[in-house]
């Protein structure tokens, strides 16, 4: 490197403090000027993460079930053939995804029925207190473990569990034990039936309702409710008519939350109900005691199906039209 | 002439903050009545009253001569256009017009006909299917309009319904809807803190300040004869002076608004006609406005007063720091607190 006497003399005679700040303003003004780089900079890790390491695997396990397991050796075998995907067809396997849709169905549905009134109390009528509280309410359940809250539900709904002891001292067991004759959805005990695992699943997803909920309907803006007030609308036609469209894609915000992680949970049906299965037991057996891993990565498959489906038809019902 | 909307000593206390303060109000029907003040001196309050989104702490509201204190909103002959118009962003232009049908039940026909003339009525024909988020602000302002008054109501309620515009559009949008209103007959309450817009529009106006109506007439007589202090100075600008300033002056020892423009400027005292108030004063600053210009004079002992001039070719510009004559017709200085006659 050539240096002029002259050019040598001015780096040497900067000093090092005044360097530093020198170089930071020329990065500075060199990221203010291409904003691709920068926006290469802030991206690219999260992006290399999402995309390698995240949908990477993903691809690598799905890709999974486009190979077979030998049914004598019980290895895998590594060629391409769609016979696991269409064992995902047989009767047993088609219950278990009908089992786990409508048990995510029913879940998603009284979520958002019993989340929404909270959710408008919470955004239109509490104080700033009050609100405080219902947040800490709401959120403070996810602070502890979710296995202690499953186990712990466990212990409620058991036969010796407190609301069976409840309706006992309310003279109402009968209510109780003609809820749990009801076939299929009852059982011996609530902890081992349907309607158990509904309430656990119901109960442990609920935030993930409420939340979404109470934000796009802090989003309305009251005149718009005085508007429709003012022309003339009854609340319940004010309710059908303004706030429901507009509170639409928070519900449906909520749903995707409720139902995808209904549909993909593993311990609730394990701990709580009968020993049918659940599409998350299902991937769990599969993967690790039988070692199918084609038909686990087949069944992993079929929540990302119905939740693509899912949000196609939501979009078509106008869901993010408001967005 | 009877009233349409009547305040009956209303009071709307937010826990200790108190909004409106024993108000008692009359508007007739037909009649272009504006509520000016300040922000937060309860103008939009008391529509509120009207329209029943809120209840009344004390005091009762009379629409058509009928108490509704107690009814809802839905159940009162009154419709709104608010100051962020309020449209319901998920529904077409033509749903938001047609939407005081739609919930009363009337049929698609019928619906769609009086949607089409309303539509025609503030000139947006054509634009029906369009989304409030693809329209302007003075179409938007249309359409909120078109909303409210789709129902005929008898009164129409407005919260500031111009402020978003630009001056143009507003000063046009004035314009119309003084129009619309003689056109169609309907009684218009309309809250606005710009004394202009009222002035201009009003058949009669109520001059609001701290929860209280500090004046209520027409627009002359609000200007031409203010009561307090505040109502000169808030409807148009006033110079206030003491009693005893007024006084000194040689005129009666009262507090008195001296209008800027009715105050004239000499440069040479001998100019003055005859019998008019007169003193003499330092010129501190003067500020050209285009239209007429504004001086700053100093009169006797710290008081300043406002001069208006309109401005001509052949005027002689007085020199600044120099010496002024101001004179005024002792008529056109309004001693304040006093009964109008």
């Amino acid at each position: 490197m050539m240096l002029t006497p002259w050019g040598l003399k001015l780096i040497n005679s900067a000093p090092l403090d005044q360097l530093w700040p020198r170089i930071r303003r020329s990065l500075s003004d060199r990221l203010f000027k291409q904003r691709t780089l920068l926006l290469l900079i802030l991206l690219g890790p999260p992006l290399m993460w999402l995309g390698i390491v995240y949908l990477g695997s993903l691809f690598a396990l799905l890709a999974q079930s486009l190979f077979y397991i030998d049914e004598f050796s019980g290895m895998v075998v590594h060629e391409f053939s769609l016979r696991t995907l269409r064992e995902l067809f047989t009767a047993t396997n088609v219950d278990i995804v009908a089992r786990t849709v409508t048990m995510a169905g029913a879940v998603t549905v009284f979520a958002a029925v019993v989340a929404f009134p909270l959710a408008y109390y919470m955004a239109r009528y509490s104080g700033p207190r009050v609100k405080a509280l219902f947040y800490l309410a709401v959120m403070l359940p996810l602070w502890s473990s979710y296995l202690v809250r499953v186990y712990a539900w466990k212990l409620i709904l058991a036969h010796e569990g407190i609301i069976r002891w409840t309706f006992e001292h309310l003279g109402m067991a009968r209510v109780l034990d003609s809820i749990l004759a009801i076939p299929v959805l009852g059982g011996p005990s609530l902890s081992v039936s349907y309607i158990g695992m509904f309430l656990v699943f119901l109960y442990i997803w609920l935030p993930f309702m409420i939340l979404p909920i109470q934000a796009s309907i802090e989003r309305v803006p009251t005149s718009l409710l005085d508007a429709s007030a003012d022309l003339g609308a009854h609340p319940a036609q004010t309710f059908r008519r303004v706030i429901l469209p507009l509170v639409f894609p928070g519900i449906v915000a909520g749903s995707i939350f409720t139902f995808s992680l209904t549909l993909g949970d593993y311990i609730i049906p394990g701990i709580i109900g009968s020993s049918r299965l659940f599409i998350g037991q299902a991937v769990y057996l599969h993967q690790g005691t039988a070692g199918n891993i084609p038909l686990a990565a087949a069944f992993s498959i079929v929540p990302i199906v119905i939740m693509a489906a899912y949000l196609t038809l939501a979009r078509r019902l106008g869901a993010f039209d408001a967005l | 002439m009877s009233s349409a909307v009547t305040l009956d000593r209303i009071s709307q206390h937010f826990e200790s903050v108190v909004a409106v303060d024993g108000i008692s109000l009359d508007v007739d029907s037909g009649e272009f009545f504006s509520l000016l003040g300040p922000s937060g001196s309860g103008k939009t309050t008391c529509l509120r009253l009207v329209a029943g989104f809120d209840q009344p702490t004390a005091g009762r509201v009379l629409i058509g001569g009928e108490d509704v204190t107690a009814h809802p909103p839905y159940r009162r002959a009154v419709n709104t256009v608010f100051q962020d118009y309020a449209l319901f962003p998920h529904m077409t232009v033509r749903d938001n017009i047609s939407y005081a049908l739609m919930v009363r039940g009337v049929t698609d026909s019928e619906r769609r006909r009086r949607t089409a003339e309303m539509l025609e009525l503030v000139q947006l024909s054509g634009m029906e299917n369009r989304r409030p988020a693809q329209l302007s602000g003075g179409q938007r302002q249309r359409v909120a309009l078109a909303r409210a008054l789709i129902n005929a109501p008898p009164v129409l309620l407005l919260d500031e319904p111009l402020g978003a515009l630009d001056l143009k559009l507003r000063q046009q949008m004035q314009i119309e809807l003084k129009a619309l209103q003689r056109q169609l007959g309907i009684t218009f309450i309309y809250v606005t803190h710009d004394q202009e817009e009222a002035l201009s529009m009003s058949d009669r106006l109520a001059v609001f300040k701290n929860g209280r109506v500090e004046q209520t007439g027409s627009p002359q007589s609000v200007y031409d004869k203010p009561q307090t202090a505040f109502v000169a100075g808030f409807v148009g600008n006033a110079n206030i002076l003491s009693a005893e300033q007024a006084g000194r002056l040689g005129m009666p020892r009262r507090e008195t608004a001296l209008r800027p423009e009715k105050i004239h400027l000499h440069i040479d005292a001998r100019t003055v006609p005859q019998g008019a108030v007169k003193c003499s004063g330092r010129l501190l600053a003067s500020q050209f406005l285009g239209i007429n210009t504004r001086f700053e004079v100093e009169v006797s002992s710290g008081l300043v007063l406002d001069v208006v001039r309109q401005n001509a070719l052949e005027q002689v510009v007085p020199s600044a720091e120099g010496e002024v004559t101001l004179a005024w017709r002792l008529d056109d200085a309004h001693p304040l607190g006093a009964q109008i006659d």
